[in-house]
């Protein structure tokens, strides 16, 4: 019979039953609630061993990738550990190997871990500093392509962890990478879906992980990604998404600031663009219909939320829609004079 | 006789079938502001199993679920209105997908049976001896 290893405890399954009846019955607390496959209330992850026949029906492609299940619908025919589906990976040991200024608030760092740190391109993972200072970034570079993992760090005011890095960081500073999370990412297949990226500030680096995963795969249906940021001093990767756009007749790249003028005197490139207004009323106009396309999002927290929406009612299935919203430890208040 | 989940081609069917289904109540003056933008995931889940008990799938909602699933909503005004106009959308959902008339009045009724819990008051027949 199949046994269940949950956080320390083994439950051997009786014939024929759910995963989260055998844990019921040994007393384990595991959430849950319809126990028909709907309500995903008792979603978890295969950490070692098969994913259970049938039991990832109805779950986003992501999710699948991810190895989620639902307990409810599992059967296992062999053994199986499983862990709650947002439970962090193990911690692994970093070291600093370049530290990049990219724009006036955008700092690029590069890691390479001590043993391998199983993630995609675009999900998130949490840096440690050495006295456990913890921040989450996305990731920018590709597993498999690159051989070092990149984050793009934006400076924010009295920020700990983004000032350290900005000022005193150093190349071979020990520090540590916990994770992955996240599900903007890209899943191969599917080559001739539409994808439509959109980003602000650093929502950039998951996308950009994702558009070279993209391409890497042979992906031929079009690729549309809009970096929005406040003013043009906000946009980075500029040169290297340009000439991706020229290389590849499927790949499009705008440019939407919120305010001023566009002065770059950067050629103009085909297939990119530069915009000024509000991002979410630019992709409404240029995007009326998303029925069939694959979305990602990522960044501003309500802006990620209120395209998420849009992009569904403008016709995107609930399963193609993937949304990473970057939350922002808030500042500590600034020391009052009598502090 | 197979149930209208079974006919209609089971999981994927309803999945698809609520998209179209929540697209409408998110777009519905009426009802939309009862949604919250933040948990889209969790809301098109609940409707899917939903969608799955009235279409006669595999369900194991109970109408005290029903009633604690709700009770946020009715102490912000959810009301017999709001039902109906979840109703309506749910007949216009089938309706495009090909189900008959008939077969869409018996969906009503089934989510009609619920109606009660779902606003959080004794069931009818116990209200109507009062």
């Amino acid at each position: 019979m199949a046994v269940v290893h949950h956080e320390g405890r083994s439950v051997e399954l009786a014939s024929g039953e759910s995963v989260l009846d055998g844990l019921l019955r040994a007393g384990i607390d595991a959430p849950h609630s319809c126990r028909a496959g709907h309500c995903q209330t008792c979603l978890a992850r295969v950490v070692r061993g098969d994913v259970p026949v049938g039991s990832q029906e109805g779950l986003k492609p992501t999710w699948r990738a991810l190895g989620l299940f639902l307990t409810c619908r599992a059967r296992p025919t062999g053994d199986l550990e499983m862990a709650a589906p947002d439970a962090l990976g193990l911690e692994v040991g970093a070291r600093i190997v370049d530290v990049a200024r990219l724009s006036h608030d955008v700092v690029r760092l590069r890691l390479t871990t001590d043993a391998p740190f199983e993630h995609c391109g675009g999900q998130f993972a949490t840096l440690v500093r050495s006295d456990g200072l913890a921040r989450s970034y996305s990731v920018a570079s590709l597993p498999g392509r690159d051989e070092f993992i990149e984050m793009h760090v934006r400076l924010v005011t009295n920020g700990a962890m983004s000032g350290w890095i900005a000022r005193d960081a150093c190349v071979g500073d020990r520090v540590a990478l916990r994770g992955p999370a996240g599900e903007c990412f890209h899943v191969p297949g599917r080559r001739e879906q539409p994808l439509l990226l959109i980003g602000t500030g650093t929502g950039l680096a998951p996308l950009r992980a994702i558009v070279h995963d993209a391409l890497r795969d042979g992906h031929t249906g079009r690729i549309q990604l809009v970096h929005g940021a406040l003013d043009e001093r906000g946009f980075y990767l500029v040169d290297e998404l340009s000439a991706l756009a020229r290389e590849h007749a499927n790949f499009e790249y705008a440019r939407c600031m919120l305010r001023g003028e566009h002065l770059s005197t950067t050629p103009a490139s085909p297939r990119t663009s530069v915009h000024v207004g509000a991002l979410d009323a630019r992709v409404r106009a240029a995007f009326p219909n998303l029925k069939g396309w694959r979305v990602f999002l990522c960044g501003h927290p309500e802006l990620v939320v209120a395209l998420r929406k849009w992009a569904f009612i403008a016709g995107a299935a609930s399963k193609d829609i993937h949304a990473d919203a970057f939350v922002t430890k808030p500042a500590p208040l600034p020391r009052t004079a009598t502090s | 006789m197979p149930s209208l989940y079974e006919q209609l081609g089971g999981e994927p069917a309803v999945a698809a079938a609520v998209d179209v289904f929540y697209r409408k109540m998110l777009t519905d003056d009426r009802v939309a502001h009862f949604f919250d933008a933040v948990d889209m995931d969790g809301q098109i889940a609940k409707q899917k199993g939903f969608l799955t008990m009235v279409l006669g799938g595999p369900s194991n909602y109970t109408g005290k679920d029903m009633r604690a699933g709700h009770k946020h909503l009715v102490a912000r005004g959810l009301n017999d209105s709001h039902v109906d106009v979840v109703i309506e959308h749910l007949g216009a959902t089938l309706a495009e997908l090909g189900v008959g008339a008939a077969a869409i009045a018996q969906v009503a009724a089934i989510a009609n049976s619920v109606r009660d819990d779902v606003l959080d008051r004794p069931a009818r027949t116990a209200a109507a001896k009062n």
